[in-house]
């Protein structure tokens, strides 16, 4: 499509701009001077951090607001093609899938503060003596707690690509690339942004807790809010953590309205059913690009691009063509493959053993395992707590929409609230009152994860059938029958799905929320997290891989016993509709 | 179009077999040495009960899938992938939801690298041909299905094919829409206004296929494959009042309807029947329904299919089906494109709800072999419960893994009116507890 073509109807007035134009410039110029601030700043060399320490003045918060804005914004741009890769490659290759899939299931279950170590030290390596490294490790950082849900989402997209399309996309010679782009990339859309919309505000605790990192004697600072916050608790000064909440309330309410807004309400198309919906979401932002003539013209050229760019006939594999007798899977082949994993991973499982063992002996291996458990206890005494308190909360809010309407983007804008800010009001009250970390520090771990629990109950309680409602009103259902005959059923599923996200969530926040510290004062809590952050600190690399290593254990364990068979069965007997 | 007539065959389709794994390993039969050749100028049709392999042979023509074996060919070329020549209809319409109805029909061109403006040329002329003029930049939820559907023919007119496949192209459509939309192609295609030499359609009405077709070819199932050839020399435009149309639809119901009495389950030992025997499954209240039917006025316990099937706004397909359970049942008899009532089914009519879940379950031991089967197990066994893996493995040396599913779901559905024996969801077990 050409630009002529396109503007061939309207010609004439097309080009000439409106009211809408004036404002709508403004905010792209703006954006772009923002991100070229930003870049020239990562270009110095590292010793200008030293020149120019990160102060707690609040006049250069929004230049730190910035700085932290761009580095979840490249993470969240490398996540997509991560994503785009690896579950393209994992969709289409049967072999490939045998890997990838597993792995995937594995990183997300790993600790991600815990990859800081390697990846700082990598990076910094890469870059000797220059801000980009330290940038780069603290990009990867928010990447690795962003990526894996998004490819994920894709991946399974891309296996339940409807069959009909498929065919028609074949029978209409799409080449492979083509299909890509035309059917498996807008088909797995709305997934994908619902998932990129979670990882942005789970991305907020790590870049808060990524920023400033002390590996071993290097200590790296960069400016950003999540340094400030660093600093604000290392002084004690409590003016500072409310302007760093104040911004980053600013900066969440920014990110939602100029970015995620537009794109949830453009992408509406993209959803997969053959019927309008009632209300399709809207943005503001959006309508104002919609309403510009000169500017909508601008974007043109790279709608051409874009298609350009998709039509281009690569001959990629499709998929396994004209599926015959010829294409009956090799056995030799898979044979041969499946020594290679296996060689693979036992080579693996030697070097681990092998570092491992230099250092350390089974005694260590036991205690880890140890203060492992203690952290799964806090682990399901908090989602049991939380349960108690939130899901009551949920159902009273959900079959209210009115008032849902409004807490749900509360709840997650909670969710996204880093569990450092909190750190001030728990350890004041804990040595106040002389109360023991092991307990009272715990909270902190679900402080930011609770929230999942709750606005996913809030959601399965709105969607509840109003007729099943009526029923059990007129069959005069009430008190906890009402709740157990009735609603408990109806919300688990969707319950289910925010306590393996906030299961998951907490064992991650366990590395920060084990070890608080206010000014002088230092808490720690004895359980996993602590352990692999006090190795870190040290930089102790075996004990921080043996940390990992049984935090994956356990926290793949968990899944695998607890809460895949309760997500199975919620799906098979009490999905409603 | 006449001068086309002469012409090499656009398709040639030699002796094709295909067959799929079954749930034990084996392989399924779907599709037994069909002969098919479609010159240009001609309107064929595929007509059979669904599985009888008519949309697998459509698919094999497509590119979509391969042969077994066999000579499958396109303009004398063995097909191996979509051929060029060759453009589809879907039953679904499978159109891209997040494309407008211009850029969904212009897909296809794009795929061949034409370029933008003869893209944008053919496009709007196909657009108008069909009948969507104005509806270019609707996206197709914004559509009625016919609307669609006519975005379907759009999409696949545009890339200017030899032969257009149509897979049960009305079948999703209501009555009246897609009684406009065949009127519409019909005339079209007289007109000689459309840009192909050929068309093929699979179908599973009858009506349709006389409406339409100039050939049609009648599949019989199990293994899928051709039964007969019919030549329907009416000119168009046709009308379903007309004698010779209404004899020709009776014939073919006739015809069909003895198919069916081969593959009735009467004796032991022919494959197909006994254990093996594909259910489908009718919930127990349409049989009863049925049965009431005919028992009752204008039929006395006799009825003309076609005239049945018109009056409960059936299918044929559908109609088939209800008629073949109930003769597995032995409440009825099909024979000659009738329907009749045997003694037991009369007796079935006026019974109370309990005489009638007796009935039903004494029929059903009797005459449904792996009913019979699960029954004696349960009674054997000192548990009086059985998991139904172990039926399903026993069902699947015989069908696919589809088709054991289907087939225990029946056993379920009329087990549980029958009250013969029950079966918990949950941990997949049979057994004679039922709850009091």
């Amino acid at each position: 499509m050409t630009l002529q073509d396109v503007l061939s109807p309207r010609l004439g007035q097309a080009l000439r701009p409106n009211i809408w134009d004036a404002v709508a410039i403004v905010l792209v110029i703006g954006a772009m001077v923002l991100i070229v601030y930003g870049g020239e700043q990562t270009t110095l060399p590292l010793s200008a951090l030293d020149v120019d320490p990160v102060t707690l003045d609040p006049a250069r918060l929004p230049a730190y607001a910035l700085r932290t804005t761009m580095r979840m914004l490249l993470a969240i741009v490398c996540s997509i093609i991560f994503t785009f890769l690896y579950a393209a490659l994992a969709a289409k290759s049967r072999r490939a899938e045998m890997v990838l899939i597993p792995l995937l299931d594995i990183l997300q279950s790993v600790p991600i503060l815990g990859f800081l170590t390697f990846t700082v030290v990598f990076f910094l390596n890469l870059f000797p003596g220059e801000v980009f490294g330290a940038e780069l490790a603290c990009v990867f950082a928010i990447f690795t707690s962003q990526a894996w849900n998004m490819t994920f989402s894709m991946y399974q997209s891309m296996r339940n690509v409807p069959k009909d399309l498929e065919e028609a996309s074949q029978s209409f010679h799409l080449s492979g690339w083509q299909r890509f782009w035309r059917l498996d990339v807008p088909f797995a859309m709305p997934g994908l942004i619902w998932n990129a919309m979670m990882s942005m505000s789970g991305g907020w605790f790590f870049v808060v807790a990524s920023e400033a990192i002390t590996v071993g004697n290097t200590t790296v600072t960069l400016p950003g809010i999540g340094s400030f916050v660093a600093l604000a608790i290392k002084e004690q000064n409590l003016a500072a953590i409310g302007y760093a909440m104040l911004t980053m309330f600013l900066v969440i309410i920014a990110y939602d309205q100029l970015l995620f807004r537009p794109i949830v309400a453009w992408a509406d198309k993209f959803r997969f059913e053959q019927t309008a919906s009632a209300t399709a979401p809207t943005s503001w932002v959006l309508d104002l690009f919609r309403r510009t003539r000169a500017l909508r013209a601008l974007t043109y050229p790279f709608a051409a691009l874009n298609k350009a760019v998709s039509n281009w006939h690569i001959a990629l594999p499709a998929r396994l063509r004209m599926p015959t007798k010829t294409n009956k899977p090799s056995h030799v082949v898979d044979a041969i493959w499946l020594a290679i994993i296996i060689a693979g991973t036992g080579y693996a499982v030697w070097k681990i053993y092998q570092y491992l063992s230099a250092t350390l002996g089974p005694s260590d291996v036991i205690s880890a395992v140890g203060y492992g458990l203690l952290t799964l206890a806090r682990v399901s005494v908090l989602i049991a707590v939380a349960t108690l308190i939130w899901v009551p909360v949920g159902v009273w809010i959900g079959l209210r929409p009115k008032l849902a309407e409004r807490i749900q983007p509360l709840a997650q804008f909670l969710a996204a609230f880093p569990a450092n800010l909190a750190f001030p009001v728990f350890v004041v009250v804990i040595v106040r009152y002389d109360l023991s970390p092991n307990v009272w520090l715990s909270p902190l771990m679900i402080l930011g994860t609770q929230w999942y629990i709750l606005f996913n109950v809030i959601a399965g309680a709105s969607a509840f059938p109003t007729d099943l409602r009526e029923a059990a009103g007129s069959f005069h259902l009430k008190g906890w029958r009402w709740w157990i005959k009735v609603v408990l059923p109806g919300i688990f599923p969707y319950y289910i799905t925010g306590a393996i996200t906030a299961s998951g969530g907490s064992w991650n926040a366990s590395i920060v929320a084990e070890v608080a510290s206010w000014g002088d004062t230092h808490l720690m809590a004895t359980g996993l997290g602590a352990y692999i952050a006090t190795a870190t600190e040290a930089g102790d690399f075996p004990r921080v891989v043996l940390g990992i290593a049984i935090m994956c254990v356990l926290v793949t364990l968990f899944n695998r016993l607890f809460w895949r068979p309760l997500y199975a069965f919620g799906e098979r007997r009490l999905r409603l509709g | 179009m006449l001068d086309h007539v002469n012409q090499a065959s656009l398709l040639d389709i030699r002796g094709v077999c295909r067959s799929f794994p079954k749930g034990s390993g084996e392989e399924l039969r779907v599709l037994e040495q069909v002969d098919l050749t479609i010159r240009a100028g001609e309107i064929v049709g595929l007509l059979g009960r669904s599985g009888s392999g008519k949309s697998t042979l459509l698919r094999i023509i497509a590119g979509l899938i391969a042969p077994s074996s066999g000579d499958a060919k396109c303009r004398g070329e063995t097909i191996n992938g979509p051929p060029n020549a060759v453009a589809m209809v879907f039953q679904s319409f499978a159109l891209f939801p997040w494309l407008t109805v211009l850029q969904n029909v212009e897909l296809g061109l794009e795929a061949l690298g034409i370029d933008s403006t003869e893209r944008r040329t053919r496009a709007l002329a196909a657009i108008d041909l069909i009948g969507l003029d104005g509806f270019e930049s609707a996206y197709p939820k914004e559509l009625s299905g016919g609307m669609r559907q006519r975005v379907g023919f759009a999409r696949a007119l545009v890339v200017h094919p030899d032969l257009l496949l149509m897979d049960e192209p009305f079948s999703a459509l209501d009555v009246l829409t897609a009684e406009t939309l065949r009127t519409d192609l019909i005339d079209l295609w007289t007109e000689g206004r459309l840009p192909i030499k050929s068309v093929l359609m699979v179908t599973h009405n009858i009506e349709e296929a006389v409406l339409m077709c100039d050939r049609i070819l009648v599949f019989a199932s199990n293994p899928g494959r051709v039964a007969a050839e019919i030549k329907v020399d009416l000119p168009h435009p046709r009308h379903r009042l007309d004698p010779t149309f209404r004899q020709l639809v009776d014939s073919i119901y006739a015809r069909m309807t003895e198919r069916t009495e081969v593959r009735a389950p009467a004796i032991e030992g022919i494959p197909g029947t006994g254990v093996g025997l594909v259910l489908q499954h009718v919930s127990s209240n349409v049989l009863s329904g049925l049965i009431e039917t005919l028992a009752g006025p204008p039929y006395h316990g006799h009825a003309d299919l076609p005239v049945l099937a018109s009056s409960l706004q059936l299918e044929a397909d559908e109609i088939f089906h209800l008629g073949e359970s109930l003769q597995l049942l032995r409440f009825a008899q099909l024979s000659e494109g009738d329907l009749m009532l045997t003694e037991a089914g009369k007796r079935f009519a006026h019974l109370e709800t309990d005489a009638r879940k007796k009935l039903f379950a004494e029929h059903l031991i009797n005459y449904v072999p792996v009913v019979g089967l699960i029954r004696r197990v349960l009674d054997e066994r000192p548990s009086h419960s059985a998991p139904a893996a172990r039926f399903r493995n026993e069902l699947e040396d015989y069908m696919a893994e589809d088709q054991a599913d289907e087939t225990l779901k029946t056993i379920v559905s009329w087990a549980r009116y029958g009250e013969l024996f029950a079966y918990d969801e949950q941990s997949e077990l049979f057994s004679l507890e039922n709850p009091h």
